[in-house]
């Protein structure tokens, strides 16, 4: 037997033994990276989170520009991995295109709405957990106004500071709101100076409580706000520790159990195609609530954000979503 | 009033923290090119040493422990160029893209191998950031109206790098008009043969110019990373190295000049950022993007002839050959 062929026995006993494998399971970060302390690291825990139950490994890959976005998709798909969860809106045309042509695999994207037969589409009312943040943010404002950052000008973003105005101004409704997004490109993600520059010019106006939902960028907002000695909102995954008693709260988009479930679901059978929306009910969304933040969140204001909290979950109090009619009904 | 004049003085302290990496570079690139080497590795520079500054920085919890390591990096870089270039008479432009290409993937390859988060460093806190100096004299100067306001508002209060930086443009200014080794400067990049025939070392000229290139690259990026950002992000240099280019020329390669370009392209930047959004008198709402997209629009015209005429060096971009 020659090299070649011995070769090709191994390859072909090799593809053999991983038909029985369980899942082969592959992520796809946004750019930002994994490790941007905002939503693709809250991924990054809910995959880590899988592999540490049940030992199975993931293929991973970081976006790094847009060229990349189909040919990543279409390599791990092609090396046989599935389930390949897609984390990121941006990801969705390249997705609508490579998962039609793999209809075997099934994808799981989050924060974007595919519908086809073999795409699991996960979305979050961040409008919700916005309102709540909104809320704390009106009431441990001292100036009556506060600030908004928000990454790429998309309306997932909108989405965001239309549920924080909301909040707002059930807290204060006569506070002013500053808002201001960070560019119109992948980029705006990424750009902690220009994200810093946007918040000392807000701060600047008089806003002593900024939000932000600008990923990487957001380090720049958190760092400003904790410089001046104001108060700053995380976003995503839990920020409250990288300025302790520095930043008011984090709007908690589990993004990390949303991951988590698909690729345990996947490996099981509980994984079903189709739209999955996590709110506040769902326990898709929510507030920090932790060591750091404890001092600065006071009775009045828990009292205040629990009462909202149980008013959202009843339906009494709707908050509005930007994304369904591209509209704030309150600016 | 006392509102819009607060108004402008935040405009112009941001003005000031994002023209300060545009100097840094741009007044690198003046010494370079007026010896005659033409250097488009001040973005690579600039990016390298911001890196080593972060890294630095934190392993020895220390800001001034990053600006040395920066700046010895920033050095390296240049003496690589210098040597590409003078010793061995290589095309500068393609040994200026190298060690831009060079910079940017070997700053996100150890920065993901060292600290394990995809290229980027941990924050710096404490002892490794460079903290606000307040200048003697701010507070009591802050009741002094306008102008001790403006003292204590805009001058006041920024990390160390800003007055090196600042103090640079007097420094340049002297060093290039008033001494020997100045005048033999600008004579190199003008006239190379003619400063060789006085007795003069054109190659050592050279090597003197990209080092001071260097160091002054390894202020910006130091900066940038351990003052500006208080962390270092792969590529976050974003393009400053080729906009200080622009300014130097709108600046036409001298040191006073070239401040005001880079203030001009600060406050452009600040302008953008505070506009976004904010309908104004008359115009109405102007995109963010025509106004970013000023400096460069500038410069086209300026280089197309409208505003004056921005002349080089002579001798910018030739290798010098002693003998022919």
């Amino acid at each position: 037997m020659n090299l070649k062929s011995a070769l090709s026995a191994l390859t072909l006993s090799l593809l053999a033994t991983s038909a029985f494998a369980q899942s082969k399971p592959a992520v796809t970060f946004d750019v930002g990276g994994k490790f941007d302390k905002s939503f693709n690291e809250a991924a990054y825990h809910g995959a880590e989170a899988f592999k540490k139950k049940t030992g199975i490994a993931y293929r991973e890959f970081e976006i790094q520009n847009d060229a990349q976005r189909e040919q990543a998709l279409t390599r791990f798909a092609r090396d046989g991995n599935d389930p390949i969860i897609v984390i990121g809106f941006s990801n969705g045309s390249a997705l609508k295109k490579v998962a039609a042509e793999f209809p075997k695999t099934r994808f799981t994207i989050i924060d974007d709405v595919i519908d086809l037969p073999n795409v699991q589409s996960i979305v979050f009312k961040e409008h919700e957990g916005s309102y709540l943040v909104g809320l704390l943010a009106a009431k441990a404002s001292k100036s009556g106004k506060v600030g908004f950052v928000g990454g790429m000008d998309i309306p997932l973003i909108r989405k965001f500071a239309c549920g924080y105005v909301q909040g707002v101004k059930a807290g204060n409704a006569s506070a002013e709101i500053f808002q201001n997004m960070t560019g119109t490109t992948g980029a705006a993600f990424n750009d902690p100076v220009k994200g810093g520059e946007l918040a000392k010019a807000q701060i600047g106006r008089g806003a002593d409580v900024v939000y932000h939902a600008a990923g990487g960028t957001g380090a720049g907002v958190l760092r400003a706000t904790a410089d001046a000695g104001k108060l700053g909102i995380g976003v995503d995954s839990n920020q409250n520790h990288l300025h302790p008693g520095k930043i008011l709260t984090s709007m908690l988009k589990r993004v990390d159990v949303a991951v988590e479930k698909a690729l345990t679901d996947a490996n099981g059978t509980a994984w079903k195609a189709g739209v999955t929306v996590l709110g506040l009910a769902e326990g898709g969304v929510g507030w920090a609530d932790d060591e750091h933040n404890k001092a600065l969140v006071t009775a009045d204001m828990r009292a205040a954000v629990d009462k909202a909290t149980a008013d959202i979950k009843s339906g009494a109090v709707k908050v509005h979503d930007y994304m369904s009619d591209q509209k704030c009904p309150v600016q | 009033m006392m509102e819009t004049y607060l108004g402008l003085l935040n405009l112009l302290d941001s003005t000031l923290r994002l023209a300060i990496p545009l100097l840094c570079a741009c007044l690198a690139g003046l010494y370079s090119e007026r010896s005659g080497v033409v250097d488009i590795g001040l973005e690579g520079k600039m990016l390298a040493a911001a890196f080593a500054a972060a890294a630095g920085a934190i392993a020895f919890n220390s800001a001034m422990m990053g600006l040395l390591l920066g700046v010895i990096v920033s050095v390296l870089l240049a003496l690589v160029h210098g040597y590409a270039c003078i010793t061995q008479r290589g095309n500068q432009i393609v040994t200026g893209i190298a060690i831009n290409m060079l910079a940017a993937g070997l700053t996100a390859l150890l920065g993901n191998a060292w600290y394990r988060e995809g290229g980027r460093t941990p924050q710096l806190d404490g002892a490794a950031r460079f903290g606000d100096l307040t200048l003697p004299f701010a507070e009591a100067a802050r009741n002094i109206p306008v102008i001790g306001t403006f003292y204590a508002e805009v001058i006041s209060g920024h990390p160390l790098p800003v007055y090196l930086a600042l103090l640079a443009v007097p420094l340049t200014f002297f060093l290039l008009y008033r001494t020997r080794w100045g005048l033999r400067l600008r004579a190199v990049g003008e006239n190379p043969a003619a400063v060789d025939t006085a007795g003069v070392s054109v190659a050592r000229l050279r090597y003197s110019a990209v080092i001071v290139c260097g160091i002054l690259c390894g202020l910006g990026g130091t900066y940038i990373a351990a003052a500006q950002a208080a962390i270092f992000l792969p590529n976050m240099t974003a393009g400053k190295g080729f906009m200080a280019l622009a300014a130097l020329i709108f600046a036409k390669w001298r040191p006073v000049a070239a401040l005001g370009a880079c203030l001009l392209f600060g406050l452009l930047e600040a302008m953008a950022i505070r506009l976004e959004g904010v309908p104004l008198p008359v115009i109405g709402q102007v995109p963010v993007q025509a106004i970013q997209a000023l400096p460069y629009l500038l410069t086209v015209i300026l280089l197309a002839g409208f505003v004056g005429r921005a002349i080089p060096p002579k001798a910018s971009g030739i290798p010098y050959v002693k003998e022919r």
